[in-house]
C-alpha cells in the first residue's frame, strides 16, 4: 500500500485558541480511514485544512501522493481528487440530481451541454448502482437519498479520496448499512474512505484504521480490528467512563406528565408513558423515529392527531405553546444554533426571552433592575461564564449556550423540562456540567425527559428509558436492571 | 420516490409550476380581454404592447438573472437613465455613430453594474442596501450635471432607426416592428441562453440556491456576482437606448421610480427573493400578465386611473399563492424527510 | 465577573454618526459661516425633518424585525387623503363640536393606516410572504387606490386645527418638530424596554428561535406592521398639515432615503440592532447635508449623491470593523451560519 494524503505537524490557530497541533495523519490508497474525536476536537478543522478552505500553519506539510502541496485552494484540492461530503451535503436543492451530480463540469465560461450532464450523472449512478431518478429535483429527496447524491457528485469528480463529515447521524440502521456496503465498494476500485464522526462504533466493523483526535491533539492511530467502542470513547474522552447506573429508585412524586395513545400521522403513533416529579425519563430513538415531533407536539408545535396530553391531571385541549408553556412545560431544542437561541442577541435578552411580560410592571415595560435581577440570578443559578450578560450568545462555549438555553426556560419555572438531545456541540467536561445540572434539578422536584440518539448519555443519566422506533415506543428499561449493550441492542434492532 | 421517466413526466412536473399556472391565467386573461373587446386581439394592438411594455420587459429580463443569483438589484433604472444621457449628448456633440452610442452606452450600464458588484461582494453589504444608495448616487450626480435638462434634436439616423413595415393594410395602416421589439426578444433570448446554456448560468442558479455550497464546490462568487450585476447594467444600458428612441427625447428624470414595477413583474413571473428559482418564461408571463390586465383595463373602459390598483391586486395574489404552495410543498416534504434541516447544522463539530 | 453592566452613555455607532455630524457642522459652519445657523435656516431645517423622520420610524420598525416596508409612503397618502377627504366634508362648526370632530378625522386617518398595516401584517405572518413582497403588493395597490379615487388630485382647504399642526410654533419649536419628539420618545422606550420591543429585535435576529420560546410571533408580526403603519399614517398628517393639501403622490422620493436614513443610523439591515437614537441623528446630518447644501447653491441633487455615498461609507465601515479579528461583540448573521463560534473559543 502507499500513501493517498500525507499530513504532517498540521497546526492550526484562531486567535488565541489551537484547534490543532502538530498533528500527522497519513491515509492510504483505498482505505477505509475513521476520524474520530468529540465536538471541538479539530475534526472539522483538520477537514478544511485538507480540502483548501482553510491554510494550516507555517512548518505543516501536506502531500498527495508523494508530492507536496502548497497554498492548497478548494479547487486545487478537488483536482488532486479529495471530496469533501459535508455533513449538510452542501446540495443545490433547487436543482436536479444530474446537475448536482455534475456541479463540477461548470468551470469557466462554456456552452453547457446538458447531454454531458446527464451522462456523468448516469455513470455516477451506475457506479454505485442505486436507483435515483436524475431528473427529481434535490428538494423532493429524502435525506438518505440526497447523501447518495452527494457521494455521487464526488465519484463524478474523480474522487480518490472521499472524506464524509458525520455521514451516519441522520440515517436509519438500514441506510447505514447501505451506505457501509457502498464504503466497501469504493475501497475495492481503490478509492479511500474517511468517516469523521464522533460515533463510529458502526462504522469500526467495515473500516481499517482509526485516528483519534482529542482537544486539537493526535492521540493516536489505531488498527480497525483492535479497537472497541468503549476503549474509542475512552481515548476520544481522555478518560474511562466511571459511570455507573442510577440505582433504582422510588420516584414518589405525583405524575406530572400523561400521555396516552398520542398519535400524528407520519411522525409517530399510539405513544402512552407518564412522567413523575423528580423523574427523569430517557427517550432513546435516532434522528427520524419521532422523537422530536413528539416532544415538540407535548411542546404544542405539532398538533397531535389523535390522543391525549395530560399535565397534573389537567389535559391539554389547544395543542400551542402558549397553553404548554401555560402547564410549566419546557422544551431545550437539539438545534441549538437556530432554533435554540437567538446568537446574535445579548445573553440577557435570551434568559429572559420567554418571561418578557411576566417581567413586565404595570406599565408594560420591563424594569431594568428588574431584568438585571434576573439576568444575574440565574447566570450564578446555573454557573454560567460570561464577562458580560449584554455581549452575544453566540460568543460563549456550547456548554454556556446550552446554560443559557436553560436559564431561559427555568426562568418560566417548569414542572416538566424536556432536553432534546442537550449535549449536541458540548464538551465532554461541559457535559458533566449540564448532566449534574439535569440532577439537581430533578431532585428539586422536576419532572425531566431526556430525549437522545447517545445510549450512554441515556443510559447514565436517567431513571427510566423508553426505546422509540419508527414512529412507535418499542420497549422500556430501567438501567439499574439491564445493562448498556441490551439498550444498544433495543435501539438498533 | 419517482424513479421512472415516463413520456409524460416533463408535461407532469410543468404542471405543478409556478409558470403553468401563470400561463393559464394568461391566456384566460388574453381569452376574457378578446371576447370583450374585439380590439385586443389584432396585430396592432399587440405590435403597441409589445412596443410600450419594452423597456419593463428588458429589463425584466436583466433583474431576473440577479434574482436568480440571490442577489437584488433596484439601481438599474438610475443606471438606465445614465447610460442614455451620456451616451446621446457624446454622440451628439462627437457626431459619432452607432459604434460610439452602443459602446459607451453599454459600456456605461455594464461598468455601473460592475460596480455594484464590487461594492456588494467586497464591503459585504447586502445588495438592497448598496442598490438603493447607488440609485441615489447615479440618478443624484446625473440631476446634478445634467442640470435635468432634456435631450431633444437627436440626430435621425438614430430615430428613424431598425423600423420595418411588415406589411400595410387595407386602410394604410402600417404593421412596424421596430427597436424596442427586436430589443424585447433579444434581451429574453440573452438571458436565456445565459442562464440556461452557459457554465456561468448554471452556476448563477447554484450560488443563489446555496451560496456556502457553492464555495465548496469551487464557484467564484465574486466573479459571479461580477457578471450577474454586470449583465444587469449592460442589459439596462441597452434598454435605455431603445426607451430613448421610443421617446425620441432623452429626460434624465423619466426612468427612475420605475424600478419595483419591474421587480414586481419578475416577482409575478415566479422568481424568489431568495435566490434560485425563476426561469425565463417566468418573467416574460410576469411581464405579459400585468401589460395585457393594464391593456384590456383600458380597452374595457375603466379609468386608467386605476390601472395601479389593479397591478397591486395582481402582485398580492401572486405572491400569496406561490407562499402558500411553497409552503404546502414543505409540509408535504416534512413527512418524507425524516430530519429538520437545521438539526445537521447543530451537529458540526 | 461582573453582572452588573454599565452601559455606555452613547453607543459606539452613535459616537461615530456624532463625530460625523460635528464635522459637518464644522465644515458647513466655515464654508457657509453665519447663515447656517440663523434662525430661519434651523426653523427649515426643523420643519423639513418630522415627515422623513416619522417615515424612518416606520421604516425602522420593520427593518428591525427583519423586513422591510414598501407601503409606507402609499399608506401616508392614503390616510392624509381620507382625513382630507372628510376634513373638507364636516359641517363648518367654529366651536368645540368642530375641533371634535376634525380630531375624529385625523384619527379617521389614522385608522386606516392601522388597517393597513395589519393586513400587511396578516399576509407576512400567516401566508408566510416575504415583508418585501407583501409590501410591494400593498404599496402598489394602495397608491393605486389614492390615484384611482382621486384620479391624481388634490384636496386641500383645512381648518386652522390642521394648519397649526403643520406650521405653528410651540415656544419657538415648530409643532411637526415636537410631534416627531413626542412619538420618537416613547417609541424610543417602547423599543428599548417593553417585551414587545424586545421581541422585535430578537425576531429580527432569528424568528425560529423566538416562535421554538413559546412566543406567539404571528401576533408580533402584525403588530409590528400596525405600528410601521401608524407611524406612516401619522407622517401622511404632517404632510398633509405641512403642505395644506393631501396628494396620491407626496412624498415619494422619500421611500428609499428611509431606508437610507434608519441604516445611516445604525440600524441593522439584515434586522436585530438599531437605535431610534442613531436614526434621530442620522436625520439630522442627512437634513444638515441637504441644508447646507442648498445654501452653498449646490443642487438637490448633488445631495442625494452624497446621502448615497455617506451611505455605502458608514455602512461598509461598519462590515469592514466587524471583520477584524479582535472585535467579536455582535456576530453578523453570515458568521453564524458558515462557521459557529469555536465551542472553545471562549475558555
Amino acid at each position: 500500500m502507499s500513501a493517498f494524503l500525507e499530513l504532517r505537524g498540521i497546526s492550526k490557530r484562531f486567535g488565541g485558541v489551537r484547534a490543532l497541533d502538530n498533528v500527522d495523519v497519513t491515509v492510504e490508497v483505498g482505505e477505509i480511514h475513521c476520524l474520530a474525536g468529540e465536538n471541538g476536537s479539530g475534526k472539522s478543522t483538520l477537514i478544511k485544512i485538507i480540502s483548501g478552505v482553510q491554510p494550516p500553519e507555517p512548518g505543516g506539510h501536506l502531500a498527495v501522493l508523494g508530492e507536496a502541496l502548497h497554498g492548497l485552494t478548494p479547487a486545487e484540492s478537488i483536482r488532486r481528487g479529495i471530496q469533501v461530503i459535508y455533513q449538510d451535503l452542501s446540495l443545490f436543492t433547487n436543482l436536479t440530481v444530474a446537475e448536482n451530480i455534475a456541479a463540477g463540469l461548470h468551470r469557466g465560461l462554456h456552452l453547457v451541454s446538458w447531454r454531458a450532464i446527464r451522462r456523468t450523472a448516469d455513470a455516477a449512478i451506475r457506479r454505485i448502482g442505486v436507483d435515483l431518478d436524475p431528473d427529481a429535483f434535490v428538494a423532493d429527496l429524502p435525506i438518505a437519498q440526497r447523501q447518495l447524491v452527494a457521494i455521487c457528485r464526488a465519484l463524478a469528480a474523480d474522487a480518490r479520496l472521499v472524506i464524509m463529515d458525520e455521514p451516519t447521524a441522520s440515517l436509519t440502521r438500514r441506510e447505514v448499512d447501505s451506505l457501509l456496503a457502498l464504503a466497501h465498494e469504493l475501497r475495492q476500485r481503490g478509492i479511500a474512505v474517511m468517516f469523521v464522526s464522533h460515533r463510529l462504533d458502526e462504522v469500526l466493523e467495515i473500516a481499517d484504521r482509526v485516528t483519534v483526535l482529542r482537544n486539537g491533539e493526535k492521540v493516536g492511530t489505531y488498527e480497525a480490528a483492535d479497537m472497541t467502542g468503549r476503549r474509542l470513547g475512552e481515548l476520544m474522552t481522555g478518560k474511562s467512563f466511571d459511570y455507573t447506573a442510577r440505582d433504582a429508585r422510588e420516584v414518589a412524586g405525583e405524575t406530572v406528565l400523561a400521555v396516552r395513545n398520542l398519535s400524528r400521522a407520519g411522525d409517530y403513533s399510539d405513544i402512552s408513558f407518564t412522567v413523575g416529579a423528580g423523574e427523569t425519563l430517557g427517550v432513546i430513538g435516532r434522528l427520524g423515529s419521532g422523537r422530536t415531533e413528539l416532544a415538540l407536539s407535548l411542546f404544542g408545535m405539532n398538533p397531535p392527531d389523535a390522543g391525549e396530553v395530560a399535565i397534573r391531571g389537567r389535559t391539554l385541549t389547544r395543542h400551542d405553546t402558549a397553553e404548554a408553556i401555560g402547564h410549566g412545560i419546557a422544551y431545550v431544542s437539539e438545534d441549538r444554533l437556530t432554533l435554540g437561541l437567538v446568537m446574535q442577541q445579548p445573553i440577557s435578552s435570551n434568559i429572559t426571552l420567554a418571561v418578557l411580560e411576566d417581567l413586565a410592571g404595570r406599565n408594560g415595560l420591563v424594569p431594568d433592575r428588574r431584568r438585571q435581577q434576573a439576568v444575574t440570578h440565574w447566570i450564578e443559578e446555573l454557573g454560567i461564564k460570561v464577562s458580560d450578560p449584554e455581549n452575544a450568545v453566540g460568543t460563549l462555549s456550547g456548554g454556556n449556550q446550552q446554560r443559557v438555553v436553560l436559564a431561559k426556560w427555568l426562568a418560566t419555572e417548569p414542572s416538566l423540562l424536556i432536553l432534546d438531545s442537550p449535549t449536541v456541540g458540548v464538551d465532554i467536561g461541559a457535559k458533566d456540567g449540564i448532566y449534574a445540572i439535569v440532577r439537581a434539578l430533578a431532585a428539586k422536584g422536576l419532572a425531566v425527559i431526556l430525549i437522545s440518539d447517545e445510549v450512554p448519555e441515556v443510559f447514565y443519566h436517567t431513571d427510566r428509558i423508553l426505546i422509540m422506533r419508527e414512529g412507535r415506543l418499542t420497549g422500556e428499561f430501567l438501567p439499574s436492571r439491564s445493562s448498556e449493550a441490551e439498550v444498544r441492542q433495543a435501539v438498533d434492532a | 420516490m419517482r424513479s421512472t421517466t415516463s413520456p409524460g413526466m416533463f408535461l407532469g412536473a410543468f404542471r405543478r409550476t409556478h409558470e403553468f399556472r401563470l400561463l393559464i391565467a394568461t391566456v384566460g386573461l388574453i381569452a376574457i380581454l378578446s371576447v370583450s373587446s374585439r380590439r385586443f386581439l389584432t396585430l396592432q394592438n399587440g405590435l403597441d404592447l409589445l412596443t410600450s411594455y419594452a423597456f419593463s420587459g428588458m429589463l425584466a429580463a436583466g433583474l431576473l438573472v440577479v434574482l436568480v443569483s440571490g442577489g437584488i438589484d433596484i439601481s438599474f433604472t438610475a443606471i438606465a437613465s445614465v447610460a442614455q444621457y451620456v451616451a446621446l449628448v457624446a454622440v451628439m456633440h462627437l457626431h459619432g455613430g452607432w459604434l460610439m452610442l452602443f459602446a459607451i452606452g453599454l459600456g456605461i450600464g455594464t461598468a455601473l453594474g460592475m460596480l455594484n458588484a464590487v461594492l456588494i461582494s467586497t464591503l459585504r453589504i447586502s445588495s438592497i442596501i448598496v442598490s438603493i444608495a447607488m440609485l441615489n448616487v447615479y440618478f443624484g450626480l446625473l440631476m446634478f450635471l445634467s442640470h435635468g435638462n432634456q435631450l431633444f434634436n437627436m440626430p435621425d439616423w438614430f430615430l428613424n432607426a431598425f423600423s420595418w413595415v411588415l406589411w400595410t393594410d387595407s386602410e394604410q395602416n402600417p404593421y412596424v416592428l421596430n427597436a424596442q421589439i427586436i430589443g424585447l426578444f433579444v434581451c429574453f433570448a440573452l438571458s436565456w441562453l445565459l442562464l440556461n446554456r452557459t457554465s456561468i448560468g448554471r452556476q448563477i442558479y447554484a450560488l443563489g440556491g446555496n451560496a456556502e455550497a457553492a464555495a465548496r464546490v469551487g464557484y467564484n462568487a465574486w466573479r459571479l456576482n461580477l457578471v450577474v450585476y454586470g449583465y444587469m447594467g449592460f442589459i439596462a444600458g441597452l434598454a435605455s437606448l431603445a426607451q430613448a428612441q421610443l421617446a425620441q427625447s432623452v429626460a434624465p428624470n423619466v426612468l427612475v421610480g420605475r424600478e419595483l414595477n419591474v421587480l414586481a413583474a419578475v416577482v409575478l413571473g415566479g422568481a424568489s427573493l431568495t435566490g434560485g428559482q425563476g426561469t425565463v418564461l417566468g418573467a416574460i408571463l410576469g411581464v405579459a400578465v400585468l401589460a395585457c390586465m393594464e391593456n384590456g383595463l383600458i380597452l374595457l373602459g375603466v379609468s386608467s386611473y386605476w390601472t395601479q390598483f389593479f397591478d397591486g391586486a395582481v402582485i398580492l395574489v401572486a405572491v400569496s399563492t406561490i407562499a402558500w404552495e411553497r409552503r404546502r410543498q414543505r409540509a408535504a416534504m416534512r413527512r418524507v424527510i425524516a430530519a429538520p434541516a437545521g438539526a445537521a447544522v447543530a451537529r458540526q463539530g | 465577573m461582573s453582572p452588573v453592566r454599565r452601559i455606555p452613555l452613547v453607543s459606539a455607532t452613535n459616537r461615530v454618526l456624532l463625530v460625523l455630524f460635528a464635522g459637518l457642522v464644522l465644515l458647513f459652519g466655515t464654508v457657509i459661516g453665519t447663515p447656517l445657523f440663523r434662525l430661519g435656516t434651523l426653523r427649515a431645517m426643523a420643519l423639513q425633518v418630522p415627515q422623513l423622520g416619522l417615515l424612518s420610524l416606520a421604516m425602522m420598525i420593520a427593518l428591525l424585525s427583519g423586513g422591510l416596508d414598501l407601503s409606507i409612503i402609499a399608506v401616508a397618502d392614503f390616510s392624509a387623503l381620507v382625513s382630507a377627504f372628510l376634513l373638507t366634508n364636516i359641517p363648518a362648526d367654529p366651536g368645540g363640536l368642530g375641533i371634535l370632530l376634525q380630531v375624529l378625522c385625523l384619527l379617521a386617518g389614522l385608522l386606516v393606516a392601522a388597517t393597513i398595516g395589519a393586513i400587511n401584517g396578516v399576509i407576512i405572518a400567516y401566508l408566510d410572504v416575504s415583508p418585501i413582497l407583501t409590501t410591494l403588493g400593498t404599496m402598489t395597490m394602495i397608491k393605486g387606490l389614492s390615484v384611482g379615487l382621486t384620479h391624481g388630485g388634490v384636496i386641500s382647504g383645512f381648518p386652522p386645527l390642521v394648519l397649526f399642526l403643520g406650521n405653528a410654533n410651540l415656544l419657538g419649536v415648530p409643532v411637526p418638530l415636537v410631534i416627531l419628539l413626542l412619538v420618537a420618545w416613547p417609541v424610543a422606550v417602547m423599543l428599548n424596554r417593553s417585551p414587545f420591543g424586545n421581541l422585535i429585535a430578537m425576531i429580527g435576529s432569528n424568528i425560529a428561535a423566538v416562535r421554538y420560546s413559546g412566543v406567539d410571533t404571528r401576533w408580533v408580526l402584525i403588530r409590528i406592521y400596525v405600528l410601521s403603519g401608524l407611524l406612516a399614517g401619522l407622517a401622511g398628517i404632517i404632510m398633509m398639515a405641512r403642505f395644506n393639501s393631501a396628494n396620491a403622490a407626496y412624498g415619494e422620493s422619500f421611500l428609499l432615503v428611509t431606508v437610507l436614513a434608519a441604516v445611516l443610523g445604525g440600524v441593522d439591515p439584515s434586522g436585530g440592532f438599531g437605535k431610534v437614537s442613531g436614526l434621530l441623528i442620522a436625520l439630522a446630518i442627512l437634513q444638515l447635508i441637504s441644508t447646507g447644501f442648498n445654501l452653498l447653491g449646490l443642487s438637490e441633487f448633488l445631495t442625494l449623491t452624497i446621502w448615497g455615498v455617506t451611505l455605502v461609507s458608514i455602512a461598509g465601515l461598519g462590515v469592514l470593523r466587524q471583520r477584524l479579528p479582535s472585535r467579536r461583540r455582535a456576530i453578523s448573521p453570515g458568521q453564524t451560519s458558515s462557521g459557529p463560534i469555536s465551542p472553545r473559543a471562549e475558555r
